[in-house]
C-alpha cells in the first residue's frame, strides 16, 4: 500500500505546500487504491480519474510556480476528495444510486461543489449511497451494495456507505456526505470514520438531491477531527441559493479541534443523554462508551446526566416527517424532463400512465414505501394527526435540547446502537433498519450539530461515540471530538483506523 | 389510527403516481400499516398547546433583489429530456385518445 | 363528456326562481423583472425554454428563493383591495401531478395568505355601486405552456401529444378570492365583468401587472351556484376555467345560471365541477369533476422562509399607492368636463391613461378624445391592435393639432400624417417636410391651378360672374386635386374673387 494514501489530509496537505510530494502522486496513489479494492468494496459508482489529475497538476502548476499564486492556494489544495452521488456535479454523473436518474448528467454544480471547485480539491468521483439516501446500510442503491472495510460481510452503514467506505478503505482522505437521520455519522460510527452533520443552514443544500429538506444537510466525512473541521470551514457559509442557509459563515472549527486535541476540556460539561443509552444498545457499545466517558471525565470534562424525555418520540416523528417531504421531493422524478421514461406495456399511453410506469421501474422498494407513507401522513384526514403530530414533537424534542443545554455544553451518545450489521440481515424488516438511526434522528429533527468519533472496537468492529451541540455551536462538537480522539488515540497507542484489517480483495467477486 | 386498507393504498398509489402489482399492493399494505402502527405514537404527546415546527432553524424574510441572472442554453435545457420535439419536452397525450 | 347540447333557461326566467351566488378566483401574474422563486427573466413572447434555470425546470437538488419585489407587489395588491396584510405568512406546496408543472407541485399559500378580509367596491354601468368581499389575495406561481398536437384546433382532447415549454413556469402569480357575493340577481353577469375589469384596472394602475387578458395576464375562474328564492343555504357550485376577457366573464356567468336553472328545475342536482369555457361555442364543457382525487397534500415548503411584515415596510408601501382607479375617473371627467357617455366611452375603449397624457402635454381635453376616440381607434381596429399598441404618443397629438392650428395642414392631411408617423416615418412635423404635406398657400402655385379650373368650367365662371358665390365649390375638386389635397380652401376661395375682380 502507497503510504501516501494512509496520511490525514491534513498531513497530506502539508506535504503539498512543503514540496515533498505532488498532488498528482496523491491523486493517483488514490485512484491506484480504487482500483485496487474497489470492485471488492464497490464504494464508488464513478472514478473521475482524468479530470481529478488535470486538477492536481493544475495545483502542482501554481505551486511549482510560487509567489502570490501559490500563497493564495487554499489550504487544501490538491488533496483529493469523494463525493456522495446525491450532490450534483457537472461532467460527472450523478444517479442518487437509482435507476431513475442512470446516466443523467446535471447541467450545474452544487454550491458545496463550486467551493471545492474553487479551492482545487481534486474530485476522486462520486461514492454509492442507499437510493436517494434512504436506507442506513447501502443495501438500498440500485447499484449494488458498499462493502464495510473491516468485514466485507457487513453493511457500511448508510445511507453514506459508500464515502464511509472509500475513507476508512483509504480510497479518498475526505468525502462529502449528506445527512438526513444519522446518514453521516452512523455510516461513521461502523466504518471506524469521522463524520459531522452540522447545524442546519451551515452548509448550503443547494446542489443535494433532497429527500427531506427540512432535515438534509451536507456535511464532511474523514479519518481525523481536523480533517472533518478543515473540511466543513471549506464547504460552509451562507448561500443566497438556499433560503435555509444561516446568514453568517460558523467560524473557528479549525482552531476549536486544535485546542481540543491539545487537550483543554477543563470546564467542559458533557451531559449523558439517559434516554440514549441503555436497552437497546449493544452491550460491547455501551463498554466502549462507558470507557470514553471516564477518559474525559478523567481529563478534566464535567460528566452530567440529562434527561430527554421526547426523544423516544423522535423516530416516529422521523417516520412521518421524513417520508412526507419525501413524497412531494421526489414529484419531480416523472420522466418528462430528464431521467427514465418507462411506456406502460397495455392500456391507453398517457403521460399520467407513463409517470406511473415509470416511477413504478425507477424506484426500488424502499423509495416507493417512503413516498406512499409520506402521501399517506399528508392526505386529507390524517394530517393532523401525522404530519401536524410529528411536527408539534419536533418542537418537545427542540425544548429538550434546549433544558440539556442548559445543563451541558455537548451532549453524548453512542452514534448507533450497535455495529455493522451483516448484509442482509434486515432485508424483510424495514422498521429493524429505521432503529440504527435512533440515536442520530434527534439533532435532524431539532437542527443542531452533531459528529461521530471511533471510540474503539467490539466484536473487532468499530464504535461510534456521538457529541451534539447547540445550533450554530458546531465548534464545541470539534473540541469535544478532537479531545476524545486525542485522549483514546494516547490510550492505544495509535489511531483506530489503522487497525483495519487488510482487503481481501480475493475473497470476494467483483461484481458487476 | 385505522388500520390500512389495500383500498388505502390502491388510492394512495394512484396520488403518488407509481403503478403497482397486486402483490405489490399487498405487500405495501402489510408493511406500511406495520410502520404507522409502530410511530402513531406522535400523536399521543402533540397536545394542541404546542406549537409545530416546520423549519428547524428560525429564519425570516430571506429575500432575493428582483435582478435577472444566468439561465441554462437550450442544450443545457434539452441535454436529458427523455423526448422533444421543437426544442420542447414533448409528452404523451394527456387525456386517453378514446 | 360533451355538454353542447346542455339545457338552457331562458336568463329572465332563471332570474324570477333562483338567486344566483358568485365567486372569484382571478389569477394575476406581476411583471417582475425575474420569476417568483428563480433569477430567470419574466418575459413574455420569448423562444421557447428560453428563460429557464435549473430551478424552473425542477432539476434534482435546485432550491426556490423568493422574489423580494414580488412580495411587495403582492401586499401592494392587497392594500389596493382594503385587505388586510399578515404579519407572519409562509408558503405551502400544493401537491399534484401534471406536466407543466416542473416540481410536480406548486409553491404557493395555503393557511396564511400575505392579504385577507378586504373588499372593493364595483361601480355598475349605471352607477350602482356593489361592494365585493375579498377573502384572501395569496402569492403563487405559474405554470409551463403546454400545446397539444395533433388533435383539432389545438385542445387537449384527441391530441396525440404535447409539448411543454417552460418558460412561463414560475412567474409570479397572485390569486385574489373572494367571499361568496350575494345578491346580484339579474346584474350578476354584469357584475361579473366589471368586478374582472375592476382587478385589471386595478393592478394595471399600479403597474404591478401588464394586465393584458389576452396575454393571461389576468385570468379568472369564476363560480357560480344558484339557490331558490325561498332557500337560505347555497346551491352546489360550478367553476368555470379559463375565462379570459371580460366578455367571456359576463357571457360564462350568463351560461351557468342559464344552465344550473335547467338542471335544477329539471329535479336533477349539479355536479360541483370544472368547467371549460369555449369562445366559439360560446358555452361550457365539463372538466373533471372535483373528488377526492383533489387530495392537494399541502403542507409547509420546508424550502422556504416565512415572510414578516413589519407596520413600517407595509406603511412605506402604502405610501406608494397610486390614486385609487374609481378616484380618479371621477377626478379625471369633472377636469375634462366630457358628457356621461362621452367618458364612459373613454373608459371603455381603454384610453384613459392616453388622453391624460395628451392633456398633461398640452392638448385640450376635447382634441385628445378626438384623436384618441377617433382616428387612432379607426386605426388600431383596421390594423387588429390595441389602441395602446400601435406606438401613438402624446407628443405626436400635441404636434399634429399645432400643425393644423397655424394651418400647416388641414384636418385630411393630418390623418394621413399620423398614418406615416405610425408606420415609423418620423415626428408629424418631419413627415410633413419630408412628403411635402405642407398646404399650399403659394399663390404661383394657386394662381395657375385656378386659372386651370376656370379654363376648364367656363360654365361655372360664369355663375360665379352672376352672384352665385357657392358655385365656387365646383372648382375647388379640380385644384384639389391639382395640388393633391394641400390647397388652403379659404385661400383658394380669396384668389377666385381676385381674379374675377370681385
Amino acid at each position: 500500500m502507497n503510504e501516501l494514501i494512509k496520511l490525514s489530509a491534513t498531513e497530506l496537505a502539508a506535504k503539498l505546500r512543503a514540496g515533498e510530494v505532488t498532488s498528482v502522486e496523491a491523486v493517483q496513489a488514490h485512484l491506484d487504491r480504487i482500483a485496487e479494492v474497489d470492485g471488492t468494496l464497490n464504494a464508488f459508482l464513478h472514478v473521475n480519474a482524468e479530470e481529478a489529475l488535470a486538477v492536481a497538476a493544475e495545483v502542482d502548476a501554481i505551486r511549482a510556480a510560487g509567489g502570490a499564486g501559490a500563497e493564495a492556494l487554499h489550504p487544501l489544495a490538491g488533496v483529493p476528495i469523494a463525493i456522495k452521488d446525491l450532490i450534483v456535479t457537472k461532467g460527472q454523473p450523478t444517479t442518487a444510486a437509482s435507476k431513475m436518474l442512470e446516466g443523467w448528467m446535471s447541467p450545474y454544480d452544487a454550491t458545496v461543489i463550486e467551493k471545492i471547485r474553487a479551492a482545487k480539491l481534486p474530485m476522486l468521483g462520486k461514492t454509492n449511497l442507499d437510493e436517494f439516501a434512504m436506507g442506513s446500510s447501502t443495501e438500498h442503491s440500485a447499484y449494488g451494495v458498499t462493502r464495510n472495510p473491516w468485514d466485507l460481510n457487513r453493511i457500511p452503514g448508510g445511507s453514506g456507505g459508500g464515502s464511509a467506505a472509500a475513507v476508512a478503505s483509504f480510497e479518498a482522505p475526505l468525502a462529502l456526505g449528506t445527512d438526513t437521520g444519522g446518514s453521516i455519522r452512523q455510516p461513521g460510527a461502523v466504518t471506524g470514520t469521522v463524520g459531522v452533520k452540522p447545524t442546519y443552514g451551515a452548509v448550503s443544500r443547494y446542489g443535494a438531491i433532497a429527500m427531506a429538506s427540512s432535515l438534509d444537510q451536507i456535511g464532511p466525512v474523514s479519518r481525523t477531527v481536523l480533517d472533518s473541521a478543515y473540511l466543513q470551514e471549506l464547504i460552509g457559509g451562507h448561500d443566497p441559493k438556499d433560503s435555509t442557509s444561516l446568514p453568517n459563515a460558523l467560524e473557528g472549527l479549525v482552531a476549536a479541534a486544535e485546542s481540543g486535541a491539545a487537550g483543554d476540556l477543563e470546564g467542559l460539561r458533557i451531559g449523558v443523554i439517559k434516554e440514549l443509552t441503555g436497552e437497546g444498545y449493544q452491550e460491547g457499545v455501551q463498554a466502549r462508551f462507558n470507557e470514553s466517558l471516564e477518559l474525559l471525565k478523567a481529563a478534566g470534562a464535567e460528566i452530567v446526566e440529562v434527561s430527554c424525555p421526547n426523544f423516544k418520540y423522535a423516530l416516529g416523528a422521523y417516520y412521518l416527517i421524513m417520508p412526507s417531504e419525501v413524497s412531494s421531493n421526489l414529484a419531480k422524478f416523472d420522466g418528462v424532463r430528464y431521467g427514465k421514461r418507462v411506456l406502460p406495456e397495455d392500456g391507453p399511453m398517457t403521460i399520467e400512465r407513463v409517470m406511473g410506469a415509470t416511477r413504478a421501474a425507477g424506484f426500488g422498494d424502499e423509495v416507493k414505501r417512503r413516498i406512499i407513507l409520506g402521501t399517506y401522513a399528508l392526505s386529507a384526514g390524517y394530517y393532523d394527526a401525522y404530519y401536524g403530530s410529528a411536527q408539534k414533537v419536533r418542537t418537545l424534542i427542540q425544548r429538550d435540547f434546549a433544558a440539556a443545554f442548559e445543563q451541558a455544553d455537548v451532549l453524548v451518545s453512542p452514534t448507533a446502537p450497535t455495529v455493522a450489521f451483516e448484509l442482509g440481515a434486515n432485508d424483510n424488516d424495514p422498521l429493524a433498519m429505521y432503529l440504527n438511526d435512533v440515536a442520530t434522528i434527534p439533532a435532524n429533527l431539532a437542527g443542531v450539530p452533531g459528529i461521530t468519533v471511533p471510540g474503539g472496537l467490539s466484536e473487532n468492529l468499530p464504535v461510534g461515540i456521538q457529541f451534539l451541540a447547540p445550533a450554530y455551536e458546531d465548534a464545541r462538537l470539534y473540541r469535544a471530538g478532537a479531545a476524545l480522539e486525542a485522549l483514546l488515540e494516547k490510550q492505544w497507542g495509535h489511531s483506530l483506523i489503522s487497525q483495519a484489517p487488510a482487503i481481501d480483495t480475493a475473497s470476494i467477486a467483483q461484481e458487476a | 389510527m385505522s388500520a390500512i386498507s389495500r383500498e388505502d393504498v390502491v388510492h394512495l398509489a394512484h396520488l403518488a403516481h407509481i403503478e403497482m402489482s397486486d402483490a405489490e399492493l399487498d405487500k405495501m399494505t402489510g408493511e406500511l400499516d406495520a410502520i404507522v402502527g409502530a410511530i402513531a405514537s406522535v400523536s399521543e404527546v402533540a397536545a394542541s398547546d404546542v406549537p409545530a415546527t416546520s423549519h428547524p432553524i428560525p429564519l425570516t424574510n430571506v429575500l432575493r433583489e428582483d435582478t435577472v441572472g444566468q439561465t441554462l442554453s437550450i442544450e443545457e435545457v434539452l441535454l436529458n429530456a427523455p423526448d422533444s420535439d421543437s426544442d420542447r419536452f414533448k409528452v404523451p397525450a394527456i387525456l386517453d385518445g378514446e | 363528456m360533451s355538454n353542447y347540447n346542455d339545457e338552457l333557461v331562458d336568463f329572465d326566467e332563471a332570474l324570477d326562481r333562483y338567486d344566483p351566488v358568485l365567486g372569484f378566483e382571478v389569477h394575476v401574474e406581476l411583471n417582475t423583472k425575474t420569476k417568483m422563486f428563480s433569477d430567470a427573466p419574466n418575459a413574455f413572447g420569448d423562444e421557447p425554454n428560453t428563460n429557464v434555470t435549473p430551478v424552473d425546470l425542477g432539476l434534482p437538488g435546485v432550491l426556490p428563493v423568493v422574489n423580494k419585489t414580488a412580495v411587495e407587489y403582492s401586499i401592494l395588491i392587497g392594500l389596493a383591495l382594503n385587505c388586510q396584510i399578515a404579519e407572519k405568512c409562509g408558503f405551502a406546496r400544493k401537491n399534484y401531478f401534471y406536466p407543466d408543472t416542473p416540481k410536480n407541485f406548486q409553491t404557493s399559500q395555503y393557511d396564511d395568505p400575505i392579504a385577507h378580509d378586504g373588499w372593493l367596491d364595483i361601480e355598475l354601468e349605471d352607477g350602482e355601486v356593489f361592494r365585493v368581499e375579498i377573502e384572501r389575495a395569496h402569492m403563487e406561481e405559474d405554470a409551463g405552456k403546454l400545446t397539444h398536437m395533433g388533435g383539432a384546433a389545438g385542445r387537449i382532447q384527441g391530441a396525440d401529444y404535447s409539448l411543454v415549454d417552460y418558460n412561463r413556469a414560475g412567474v409570479p402569480l397572485v390569486e385574489i378570492v373572494t367571499k361568496p357575493i350575494v345578491g346580484a340577481g339579474k346584474r350578476a353577469p354584469e357584475l361579473a365583468r366589471a368586478y374582472v375589469a375592476a382587478i385589471r384596472e386595478i393592478v394595471k394602475n399600479l403597474g404591478v401587472s401588464d394586465a393584458k387578458m389576452e396575454r393571461g395576464n389576468v385570468r379568472c375562474d369564476a363560480n357560480v351556484s344558484l339557490m331558490p328564492k325561498d332557500a337560505d343555504k347555497f346551491g352546489t357550485r360550478t367553476e368555470t376555467k379559463n375565462v379570459n376577457s371580460l366578455r367571456a366573464v359576463e357571457h360564462a356567468v350568463r351560461f351557468e345560471i342559464e344552465r344550473h336553472a335547467a338542471v335544477l328545475d329539471s329535479g336533477a342536482k349539479i355536479v360541483q365541477e370544472t368547467r371549460h369555457w369555449h369562445e366559439d361555442t360560446r358555452s361550457t364543457t365539463s372538466g373533471r369533476p372535483k373528488s377526492d382525487a383533489d387530495d392537494y397534500r399541502y403542507f409547509p415548503e420546508p424550502d422556504l422562509v416565512p415572510i414578516v411584515t413589519t407596520a413600517e415596510w407595509v406603511e412605506e408601501l402604502r405610501s406608494r399607492l397610486p390614486e385609487p382607479p374609481a378616484e380618479r375617473r371621477k377626478r379625471l371627467k369633472a377636469e375634462w368636463g366630457y358628457a356621461d357617455k362621452e367618458f364612459r366611452d373613454v373608459v371603455n375603449a381603454g384610453v384613459l391613461d392616453e388622453i391624460e397624457a395628451t392633456v398633461a402635454a398640452g392638448a385640450s381635453a376635447a382634441v385628445a378624445r378626438k384623436w384618441w376616440m377617433g382616428e387612432i381607434a379607426r386605426l388600431a381596429k383596421a390594423a387588429d391592435k390595441e389602441i395602446a399598441d400601435l406606438g401613438v404618443t402624446p407628443a405626436t397629438i400635441v404636434e399634429l393639432n399645432s400643425l393644423i392650428e397655424t394651418k400647416k395642414i388641414n384636418d385630411k392631411i393630418a390623418r394621413q400624417v399620423l398614418e406615416f408617423v405610425i408606420a415609423g416615418e418620423g415626428t408629424p412635423s418631419e413627415v410633413v417636410e419630408k412628403r411635402g404635406l405642407a398646404v399650399v398657400n403659394d399663390d404661383d402655385a394657386l394662381g395657375k391651378a385656378v386659372d386651370d379650373a376656370m379654363a376648364a368650367m367656363p360654365d361655372v365662371v360664369e355663375k360665379i360672374k352672376g352672384g352665385k358665390m357657392q358655385a365656387i365649390g365646383a372648382l375647388m375638386g379640380p385644384v384639389m386635386k391639382a395640388t393633391r389635397g394641400q390647397a388652403d380652401a379659404g385661400r383658394v376661395r380669396e384668389i377666385v374673387m381676385e381674379k374675377l375682380g370681385l
